[in-house]
């Protein structure tokens, strides 16, 4: 335990910006909205919570910064997909290349400016324990919220009213329509939050993984969290333990490394991709046991005349 | 009196006619990156700011240009529209840049680590090596747990270079310490090289070096309390206290002398593989941190191979098994080290293939 745990340590740093941009989209998914924009939303997230806390010297105001640019790529998005019924395949892609140059391009500045990170919470009494004090409860605050943030989108989704509304409408959105919820708005939210939560995984990359400013830092989070909502077939929980499992595996290949077991390192990097395969493979093959998890009218327009 | 003021007006004119000249030479450069990674294609363009600067030449840049058929069509562009000189700066960019050198005799191309010349297709790289020399030397004396981390981008010849480089000098003044090389598969990952730090740190090396590009190797040694160098230029921001120093990449000189070459009509095509002595490699100051002996035991190195009384390959040296691949008073040629392939012997792990 005593080696293990600074290697543990480590993967709940990798695993928080997946689990944050993976379960927005997640939500976004759930009414029915494909958007393949994350990677573009949280390098935005990434670049304006970093020249936020660099003129500002807040971190809470980088973060509520982060957010704010999340949700402005997304609601771009949302305006081309819902407004104008543009493809959401192609307005998603456009999306991400999009963030990539608009982030280079507000970062210029930003360059070789440096930071000390989000400072850690230790929270009293608990962060005592032996181990696993160190391990649950001695982290920075966004570590903690991303915790929080699973717990309560899975109550959202299955416990509330709202949450049922939000699945019908990415079930069948003409039947959601047709009983008089406004489809368009409520795409509308789930569009925003997944941008919002793209956004912070972002801010936890440029103000607490690596606290610092490079163009497309990034470097394809956005698409493992995407992977990453196939894998957990829409399922918070499962979300979860995919952002910890994938985490795990980048980290846990670096340590095998640095012991000297040989591990083909680009096999490792191909792990997440080929693990979503699996599971996408596997739920073309059994509609039934996927059925109930995938949202039925994920990535279709809605035209509220026909 | 007169003769001051006939002399300034001689030297008024002077200036005029090389600003004239000057003004109608036109350089591009091609960059693989952005110019704000901070790392390779950055340096370059420091380069390319510093021929301005020094002859006030325009200049054209053209970033993040991919190594295939984009690069053609961009390099073709930059040679139609009157470059009189054309810098292409990644590997890739090799048979692109030989392509359009056929069509554009008049027009001179330098190739960045690339070994295929033509009459008006000079290449140039830098002995990066020699920098690792010196740290290496450093970090043997500064070591205390005789780990040492390397981390490594792709396993190349110029990276494994860096690695045996750094490995024999560390072990010219440290023969138990070791180091551990961990691949990350990028260039260029933040989250990556940080991750790859702290696992090294974790299994016990208290100093960290890295053939990638970014500084966060640096921001973990320093919050872990540990020693690193820079890469490819002075990350002094991102770790005042861990950094010891950094081998920073300059390609001012080079471009300078080029461009000028270009002026006064003497260029001519050449293999250019500089180190110190062609100002390409340079090391940033040596931290507080390091004793003053062993500072000096560093610089005396770098002095040495300025003057060619050392090599960073010089014999003995033996291979991970343990045998003797170079004998005592035998050098590494360049063509053998331009595809060097092994570890030598301190180096930890197998090489992936």
């Amino acid at each position: 335990m005593e080696i293990l745990l600074p290697a543990l340590l480590t993967i709940i740093t990798a695993a928080t910006p997946l689990l944050f941009a993976a379960l927005g989209e997640l939500v976004t998914e759930k009414s029915g909205v494909l958007n393949l924009g994350v990677e573009g939303m949280m390098v935005m997230g990434a670049i304006v919570g970093f020249a936020t806390v660099h003129v500002s010297g807040s971190a809470t105001l980088a973060i509520l910064a982060s957010i704010l640019a999340g949700m402005l790529m997304a609601a771009i998005f949302a305006l081309l997909v819902l407004k104008f019924h543009a493809s959401q395949v192609p307005t998603g892609l456009a999306l991400t290349i999009f963030g990539i140059g608009l982030s280079a391009l507000i970062g210029q500045s930003m360059i070789g400016v440096a930071y000390d990170g989000i400072p850690q919470i230790a929270i009293p009494l608990l962060a005592d324990i032996p181990l696993l004090g160190r391990l649950l409860f001695q982290q920075d605050f966004l570590v903690y919220l991303s915790i929080v943030m699973v717990v309560s989108v899975s109550w959202f989704l299955y416990r509330t009213r709202a949450g049922l509304i939000l699945r019908a409408v990415g079930d069948s959105h003409d039947a959601a329509h047709a009983m008089g919820y406004s489809v368009i708005r409520i795409r509308l939210l789930a569009i925003l939050f997944g941008g919002a939560m793209a956004g912070l995984g972002g801010a936890y990359l440029s103000l607490a993984y690596s606290p610092l400013w490079v163009e497309q830092m990034t470097a394809g989070r956005g698409w493992i969290a995407l992977a990453l909502v196939v894998f957990a077939t829409w399922r918070p929980a499962r979300v979860l333990l995919g952002a910890y499992l994938f985490g795990g595996i980048t980290i846990l290949q670096l340590h095998a490394q640095a012991f000297g077991i040989a591990v083909p390192s680009q096999v490792m990097s191909m792990l997440p991709y080929l693990a979503t395969i699996v599971v996408l493979v596997i739920i073309s093959s059994d509609r039934s046991r996927i059925k109930l998890n995938a949202p039925a009218s994920l990535g279709r327009a809605f035209h509220p005349s026909r | 009196m007169f003769k001051k003021l006939a002399i300034t007006a001689v030297l008024g004119s002077s200036l005029l006619v090389a600003t004239a000249a000057s003004a109608e030479t036109k350089a591009g450069f091609v960059y693989v990156g952005p110019v704000g990674d901070h790392g390779w294609s950055y340096q370059h363009d420091q380069g390319r700011k510093a021929v301005e600067k020094a002859l006030g030449v325009k200049t054209t840049y053209v970033e993040n240009v991919s190594e295939g058929a984009d690069a053609e069509r961009v390099i073709r562009k930059l040679a139609s529209s009157g470059n009189d000189i054309i810098f292409t700066t990644s590997f890739g960019y090799m048979n692109p840049t030989i392509k359009v050198a056929k069509r554009f005799p008049k027009v001179k191309f330098e190739h960045a680590t690339g070994y295929k010349r033509a009459k008006n297709v000079s290449t140039y790289s830098a002995r990066f090596y020699e920098g690792r020399a010196v740290i290496g030397t450093i970090a043997g004396k500064m070591t205390k747990s005789n780990i040492v981390g390397y981390i490594g981008s792709f396993p190349i010849p110029e990276v494994i270079r860096g690695i045996d480089a750094f490995t024999l000098a560390m072990r010219a003044v440290n023969p138990k310490a070791v180091v551990k090389v961990v691949w990350v598969n990028s260039w260029f990952d933040p989250g990556k090289e940080g991750d790859a730090a702290k696992a090294l740190i974790d299994q016990g090396a208290d100093i960290i070096t890295q053939h990638t590009d970014s500084p966060a190797p640096l921001q973990v040694a320093e919050k872990r309390g540990v020693y690193a160098f820079g890469q490819a230029s002075d990350m002094k921001a991102f770790a005042p206290k861990a950094q010891l120093t950094s081998i920073i990449d300059d390609w001012s000189h080079y471009y300078i002398s080029r461009v000028k070459a270009v002026m006064d009509g003497s260029w001519k095509s050449t293999d250019t593989w500089g180190g110190f002595n062609a100002e390409m490699v340079k090391m940033a100051p040596i931290s507080d941190a390091v004793p003053a002996d062993v500072r000096k035991l560093a610089l005396a190195k770098r002095d040495a191979i300025m003057d060619g009384s050392f090599h960073p390959f010089q014999g003995p040296i033996k291979n991970q098994k343990g045998e003797l691949v170079v004998k005592a008073g035998e050098v590494l040629s360049d063509k053998v080290l331009s595809g060097l392939n092994w570890y030598v012997e301190g180096v930890e792990g197998t090489m992936p293939k």
